[in-house]
């Protein structure tokens, strides 16, 4: 029983609805309610299966959903590499700081996080638009003497991205560097490496699994990513999240939008599955 | 210091100035006078117009008032399986379906927002068809699909704090005859509190602040305070939005305080009581 509720109940409101995405992915538009057309039907008393590939078809010939694709991947894996860059350094840091402020330093990370993530994006609104606060600061120190445009482009994306995904990548790498050994440095330092090359040799390595678990925490749900690109991001091209919402809202095509859906799944299996990988190892780690 | 300490510490001081500055803009221009929210007027500001003007909306106050009930009903739905679901992939060893179990509640957690909205919506309108319910979309699909994902994180974090436990004070109780209700009651659960709280408060915040999956299964008349904010913001910003940042903000540091004592409490009195049964067995 203890494991029974939880499963059916992921079963009915997790795993069933990918299934009927599936399903309706094989059908056409249709104008009824719902707005698909069935794939078992019965004929002269006999079902009969309807495969429609039009979605799918569709996909792939029109040259906007694979471009949005593509640029969702590119948005995806530049705020990954940002977050890991900017998040490592912080994440060594906390590891490396004195016992008693480790915990405030975490909560200092983690503290935005409680705060609406839809306000803190909004609030990147009104630090980059034109009139904004950047620019007014850039323009009254003399750097720029006409605002630049900094909202509505890539740049803003990456920012919201890694702004709002930063504490995924600070925490499992924290997680890992915490436990690292201090004697094998000391070691390598014996040895006559310098901190550098002891860093790149020892320290790096060791913390790979922290490295792909942040890395994964961050770029599966930025490949998605919906909220951030609609409000800072380009007009002229879109990820596909807010692909599959518009087919969803605006066009009604519901054999679309679960095909645009599917295609994505196939895209994130690999990485979703080496999350859940590691994610057990990680917890078998901790008996 | 050594070099790379210095590095490392001044990229923690520059990374928590970009978490905090966005943060700080919205408190700050809260006050400010002008309608274009990033000019400051100097000669009208400080004002609390805007929160003025926030509390007597009348579309924002219902709206988080639809927010806080799903969030409370949601959360609390989520602790009471995810604790089941934590348990049993903690305590049950090798189970049949437990590959199926772990598997369902790790993808929640990474799996793009606006799959999950899809797909639930969609599963909401074929059980509609096959047995009439749920009868429209609204509240109650909203709070069915906030539990969904929910959970998931519950599970995690139930699970890592059990993980963390050896199953020997569990054996024991039973060992002395105490059957598995009074076992859960009066060991294991005193042990996950502390992760039941925080899983709580996570799947409260994130239901709260929820507007992807929410958009999907959400339907006439049942806007959340998300879904009125983005509807704002989406055509420019607002300065009342600042002020409610301002408040959310006021209201999350003040409960992590609050929490922060209560913790530092705890753990005093654990000290203690470890102090005081050392000296005993002397």
């Amino acid at each position: 029983m203890v494991a029974g509720i939880p499963t059916l109940w992921l079963l009915v409101l997790f795993l069933i609805p990918f299934i009927i995405v599936f399903r309706i992915s094989f059908s056409e538009v249709r104008l009824a309610i719902p707005p698909y057309t069935p794939l078992l039907s019965w004929r002269h008393g006999a079902p009969v299966l309807q495969l429609h590939w039009s979605a799918y078809r569709f996909l792939f010939t029109d040259t906007l959903y694979v471009s949005s694709y593509l640029y969702s991947l590119k948005v995806a894996a530049v705020s990954t590499l940002c977050c890991l860059l900017i998040g490592y350094p912080m994440a060594y840091a906390i590891a490396r700081s004195d016992a008693a402020s480790r915990p405030v330093l975490l909560m200092l990370i983690v503290l935005p996080f409680w705060t609406s993530f839809l306000l803190r994006v909004y609030a990147w609104i009104g630090l980059l638009k034109n009139n904004g606060v950047i620019n007014n600061v850039l323009m009254y120190l003399g750097i720029v003497h006409h605002p630049l445009a900094l909202l509505q482009t890539d740049f803003a994306v990456y920012i919201g991205i890694v702004y709002s995904y930063l504490p995924f990548m600070i925490l499992p790498l924290y997680a890992n560097l915490e436990k690292h050994d201090g004697t094998l440095l000391e070691a390598a330092a014996d040895l006559g490496a310098r901190p550098l090359r002891a860093f790149l040799r020892v320290t790096l390595p060791q913390s790979f699994a922290g490295i792909v678990a942040g890395s994964l925490l961050v770029f599966i749900p930025a490949v998605g990513e919906y909220v951030i690109p609609t409000l800072l991001g380009r007009t002229d091209q879109i990820m596909i999240g807010r692909v599959l919402s518009d087919e969803f809202f605006e066009n009604r095509d519901w054999p679309v939008a679960s095909a645009v859906a599917i295609v994505i799944l196939l895209l994130l299996v690999v990485p979703i599955m080496l999350f859940q990988r590691l994610e057990r190892r990680q917890l078998e780690a901790a008996k | 210091m050594k070099a790379h300490s210095l590095f490392a510490r001044t990229a923690l001081v520059l990374g928590l100035v970009f978490l905090y500055l966005p943060i700080l803009s919205m408190i700050v221009f809260s006050f400010n006078n002008s309608r274009l929210v990033t000019v400051w007027d100097a000669a009208h500001s400080p004002t609390l117009k805007w929160y003025v003007a926030l509390l007597s909306n009348e579309q924002i106050l219902r709206a988080a008032w639809l927010s806080i009930r799903i969030a409370v009903i949601s959360a609390s739905a989520a602790v009471v399986l995810g604790t089941l679901a934590g348990m049993a992939l903690a305590r049950l060893g090798a189970f049949r379906g437990r590959m199926l179990l772990a598997g369902m509640t790790a993808a929640p957690i990474v799996m793009p927002e606006v799959i999950t909205g899809l797909s639930l919506l969609l599963l909401f309108v074929a059980l509609e068809q096959l047995i009439g319910w749920p009868k429209g979309v609204g509240a109650v699909t909203i709070t069915l699909a906030h539990i969904t994902f929910c959970m998931a994180y519950v599970t995690v974090v139930v699970q890592s704090r059990l993980a963390g436990f050896d199953e020997s004070l569990e054996e024991a109780a039973m060992d002395l005859g105490a059957r598995p209700l009074r076992v859960f009651l009066r060991i294991t659960l005193p042990l996950i509190l502390p992760a039941i709280a925080s899983g709580w408060l996570l799947a409260f915040t994130l239901s709260w602040d929820d507007l992807v999956i929410t958009q999907f299964v959400a339907g006439p008349g049942s806007s959340t305070l998300p879904m009125v904010i983005f509807s704002k913001v989406r055509f420019g910003v607002t300065p009342d939005v600042n002020a409610l940042a301002t408040i959310m903000v006021l209201l999350v540091a003040t409960g992590i305080a609050i929490s922060t004592v209560w913790m530092r409490a705890r753990q005093k009195r654990r000290a203690r009581d470890l102090q005081l049964a050392a000296a005993a067995n002397l």
